[in-house]
């Protein structure tokens, strides 16, 4: 490039070389955001970016699929076990019921549940952990001890007992599925509080007056935002997994409401002399998680300053 | 040491104390064991109570447990009272079923921990070599793939297997619907025959899925301490690569994945409960499942103190591992 000045050794660096005309390039800089700095660097992850289009895929699938897929979910006019066909392009289960117009369904809830848990599970998971980080003393030590609490019991066990005492609807699981998925975040969220509370900026803004909420809401949390971010997507793949385990054992979601969890669960002894009814639900299952997974990776990438692999 | 474990063991009592309240305010609002019995025709209302007080779920919900919990301390768990099930005693419920679900899972962590660690060195070591993409690619796949898929997928093929063995005149080979009850008989040759058929399939299950999660802790903790100062300086003092990585990098990538193990105690919990309801084990999972399924809240209370009683165990034992790793975290 011969009009960088560095290009040409007679001349000292930072001088334009004769001849060349400095235009208002260094005006044309501008300061990027962190969210713009975040986004370019993560569009550059093209496995990432080729998982995010997968996930909206299967997204659009559960939620437009009812649109073109016009049989309902519990129509069984047909006869059961039939193969695939034009009419039935996965077949029907053993009461006749559609197996795509059940895996849209299906599809839809158990995306459903992975959201709210892992939205549900990060807002408990880092109130917590902020306010355990935070103030110290008394609440850290009651946030934490509850929080090994909560770690001692298997989750899935809880949730199987509390599943039914209350109903097996789709929303009920996932409120379940979140109130013991916090611990996690919470402990990240308390480590990266404890250092960050150190730094000058949160001493100034306190001794500026602001209150704990503002604080936490305005200063800690966005400094977390990438760690928080990459939690949450991990979240969503481990929520995928956790309802596929409930349902499957029968203790998760109930009838009429469906899951891609319970759809293995019911087809899955199918497998050898009907394998559509199992690969499908497996498929869209294992795609998703595997999705959600790389997001989650290409997001860490994107978030972490000192990765120089791509440049922003 | 001694006293170390000594103060961790008190430390988690009042946890156990706690979550145990916890957890039979959990059971006892779950529902009433004898309330189906109220539905069913023919019983009367007088009978159901009579049931209630002999249980003595018509006492308040603290005194119900204080009378378990003094009762649990001394050894005497109770008796399963779900309705229309044969009376067994908890404890040796508990027990027969931790004792089929620990063979199970001992034998999976082991193999997954040697195995996980060992190709997360290699890949690390070689990275982005056609290794390190073959070990990271399928240890994604095997982290996103839920365990009932696992499991049953194996299962059929188990199945296929034993019907190709049999076809070529040999005896089926793999078990893949509830394994016997009793010891295995039979010389050494008969022995390994059935050992081993029992408990490849379930054993590879939960391998697989614990394998992934620990090769890939592995590597990228690795490859961390790779590129750190020290290990360069080890490099340039001229030390060996060999023992450059297993004396200087490898012992504190190993760090991370010690708090995965302790994390890994529950995740291996609930791989178990799918892994034998596929395979058809009489394990703890299956104990859940029906005592879940019959509403058993003595036999849920003993499972569930068991399993917390065992992740606090876990827990110990990575915090005896961090200060074997690592001689700055002073246990003391």
């Amino acid at each position: 490039m011969p009009s960088d000045p560095r290009a040409n050794p007679s001349q000292p660096s930072g001088v334009p070389a004769a001849g060349t005309v400095v235009t208002g390039e260094f005006d044309a800089t501008k300061a990027r955001k962190q969210s713009t700095l975040v986004l370019r660097r993560f569009f550059r992850h093209r496995l990432a970016v080729a998982s995010l289009a997968v996930f909206t895929l299967i997204v659009l699938f559960g939620l437009l699929g009812p649109l073109f897929w016009t049989i309902p979910v519990d129509d069984t006019t047909s006869r059961g076990y039939l193969p695939p066909s034009p009419a039935h392009p996965l077949g029907t289960n053993q009461t006749g019921k559609d197996m795509l117009a059940q895996l849209i369904v299906g599809t839809r809830l158990s995306v459903q549940i992975a959201l709210v848990v892992a939205l549900g599970s990060t807002i408990v998971g880092v109130a917590l952990g902020a306010l355990a980080g935070y103030l110290r003393g008394f609440v850290d030590s009651a946030i934490s001890r509850f929080t090994d609490l909560m770690l001692i019991i298997p989750q899935i066990a809880v949730a199987a007992i509390l599943v039914r005492a209350f109903d097996g609807s789709w929303y009920t699981v996932a409120f379940i599925l979140a109130a013991f998925a916090w611990m996690q975040t919470a402990r990240i969220t308390r480590g990266e509080t404890l250092s960050l509370a150190q730094r000058e900026f949160i001493e100034a803004a306190r001794a500026a007056g602001a209150r704990t909420r503002w604080i936490i809401f305005r200063h800690l949390v966005p400094n977390m935002v990438g760690t928080i971010t990459v939690n949450t997507t991990l979240a969503v793949a481990t929520a995928v997994l956790s309802e596929a385990a409930l349902s499957f054992i029968g203790l998760g979601v109930q009838p009429p409401d469906t899951s891609l969890g319970l759809i293995i669960n019911e087809n899955y002894s199918q497998i050898t002399s009907r394998p559509w009814l199992f690969w499908g639900p497996f498929v869209v299952i294992v795609l998703l998680s595997l999705a959600v997974n790389f997001i989650g990776d290409g997001l860490r990438d994107a978030f972490d300053p000192r990765q120089t692999k791509v440049r922003a | 040491m001694i006293r170390f474990i000594t103060r961790r063991l008190l430390i988690s009592v009042p946890i156990l104390l706690v979550g145990s309240f916890l957890c039979f305010f959990m059971v006892a609002g779950a529902g009433n064991p004898v309330a189906e019995l109220r539905a069913k025709p023919g019983v009367t209302e007088a009978q159901v109570r009579a049931l209630e007080v002999s249980l003595g779920l018509d006492q308040p919900i603290i005194v119900r447990y204080w009378t378990w919990l003094v009762n649990f301390l001394r050894g005497d768990w109770g008796q399963s009272i779900a309705l229309g099930q044969a009376k067994v005693d908890i404890f040796d419920s508990v027990m027969r079923g931790l004792w089929v679900t620990a063979r199970l899972v001992i034998g999976a962590e082991v193999l997954a921990i040697v195995f996980g660690v060992a190709v997360g060195v290699l890949a690390a070591v070689k990275q982005y070599s056609i290794f390190d993409y073959i070990a990271t690619s399928s240890a994604f796949l095997m982290f996103s793939m839920p365990v009932v898929c696992v499991a049953v997928i194996l299962k059929t093929y188990g199945i296929q297997f034993n019907n190709l063995l049999e076809s070529l005149g040999m005896d089926r080979w793999l078990t893949t619907v509830s394994p016997a009850e009793g010891g295995f008989s039979g010389g050494f040759g008969d022995w390994l025959f059935s050992y081993t058929g029992t408990y490849l399939l379930p054993t590879l299950t939960l391998t697989l899925i614990s394998f992934a999660a620990y090769s890939r802790f592995q590597r990228a903790s690795m490859l961390e301490t790779l590129n750190s100062d020290y290990v360069r300086t080890a490099r340039a003092k001229g030390i060996s690569q060999r023992r450059v990585i297993f004396r200087h990098a490898f012992r504190n990538a190993m760090i991370p994945v010690t708090t995965l193990f302790s994390l890994n105690a529950a995740v291996l919990f609930s791989g178990a409960i799918i892994t034998e309801t596929v395979f058809g084990w009489k394990g703890m999972g299956n104990l859940l499942v029906q005592s879940v399924r019959t509403f058993d809240p003595n036999m849920l209370m003993g499972w569930l103190m068991v399993t917390a009683a065992l992740v606090v165990v876990f827990n110990l034992v990575a915090d005896l591992m961090y200060g074997i790793l690592d001689p700055r975290i002073r246990l003391a």
